[in-house]
């Protein structure tokens, strides 16, 4: 039982921090890679083409 | 629903922010240093590759009428358009930031699981997100230089996300799998998106001298090879440090 809840509480404790780091990850690459907003595609377009994202 | 309820009203537990903590510093140092890195090498030797591009794209330059184009133009010397270069700079380093923040949240799971995290490591998760998300989708969907012609934008990101993750996926059985099963089934997510094909352009319209693009792949593939190996070695001994230090602390 203590074992049991020692491992759920692991699995707790890892699992909220990983979820964000993921989700805030993506966002950014999403933000700096994706979005086509002209603004943002603009400022971003030489990485846009030298990382290899599709720009236009 | 109660239940729920009081759960979410919950305070965060010290175990949890301090493994946070730990995700974040040690993806903000990594992407932030691979990101610098691989900004400067793309000025060096990416830019001048597109600003050469661009001349044809604008149609300053054309390569199939009568006569001989040198293929030595003047260029804009390095760093000589400064607040876009400036923006390449900071774009990079938040892109690469993005990466390393969910290459050390995989860490840090893989580290649950019991697998070495480090410096050394780092390396192969480097090679394996050069993998994924770089040379995966641009096996079909090579770096385009600018004035290429290419299908609808829309659709070519739906591929590229859609290859990315079945990339990862794939890198991950490979790596942690261990059986011949978890091999096929990577296997077959690497090569589907290509049998499937990514979205191509009815028809050619680049402008582009076909030199100019091969070389823009080829240096896009390079330093993103080499980007993401630093962000992969960075982020294991950051996490690495980072761990020690919270443990010193604690």
């Amino acid at each position: 039982m203590t074992t049991q809840t020692q491992t759920a509480s692991a699995a707790k404790t890892g699992f909220l921090p990983v979820m964000f780091a993921v989700v805030l990850g993506l966002g950014i690459i999403t933000l700096t890679g994706h979005v086509q907003a002209s603004g943002l595609h603009d400022a971003a377009h030489d990485v846009r083409h030298a990382t290899g994202f599709p720009c236009h | 629903m109660t239940r729920h309820m009081t759960c979410a009203t919950q305070p965060v537990s010290p175990a949890t922010k301090q493994m946070f903590s730990r995700i974040l510093t040690s993806a903000l140092f990594a992407g932030a240093a691979a990101g610098l890195i691989a900004a400067l090498l793309q000025l060096v030797f990416v830019q001048p590759v597109l600003l050469h591009a661009e001349l044809y794209e604008s149609g300053e330059l054309v390569h199939f009428g009568g006569e001989a184009v040198t293929a030595h133009p003047e260029l804009p010397g390095m760093f000589s358009e400064l607040t876009r270069d400036a923006l390449s700079v900071i774009f990079t380093m938040l892109t690469y930031t993005g990466y390393a923040l969910v290459l050390v949240a995989l860490m840090s799971v893989a580290e649950g699981q019991g697998h070495k995290i480090d410096g050394r490591t780092g390396v192969l998760w480097g090679l394996a997100g050069f993998i994924a998300v770089h040379f995966a989708p641009g096996f079909s969907l090579a770096p385009e230089v600018p004035g290429v012609a290419a299908a609808d934008v829309y659709a070519r990101q739906i591929w590229w996300f859609a290859t990315v993750a079945a990339a990862a996926v794939a890198m991950w059985l490979i790596a942690f799998g261990g059986n011949i099963i978890s091999y096929v089934i990577a296997a077959a997510l690497l090569v589907a998106p290509h049998l499937i094909g990514a979205p191509e352009p009815d028809v050619f319209t680049g402008p582009v001298p076909t030199e100019i693009g091969a070389l823009f792949a080829a240096r896009a593939f390079g330093i993103g090879l080499v980007a993401w190996v630093l962000v992969g070695a960075f982020a294991g001994y950051f996490w690495q440090s980072e761990g020690k230090r919270a443990e010193a602390a604690a």
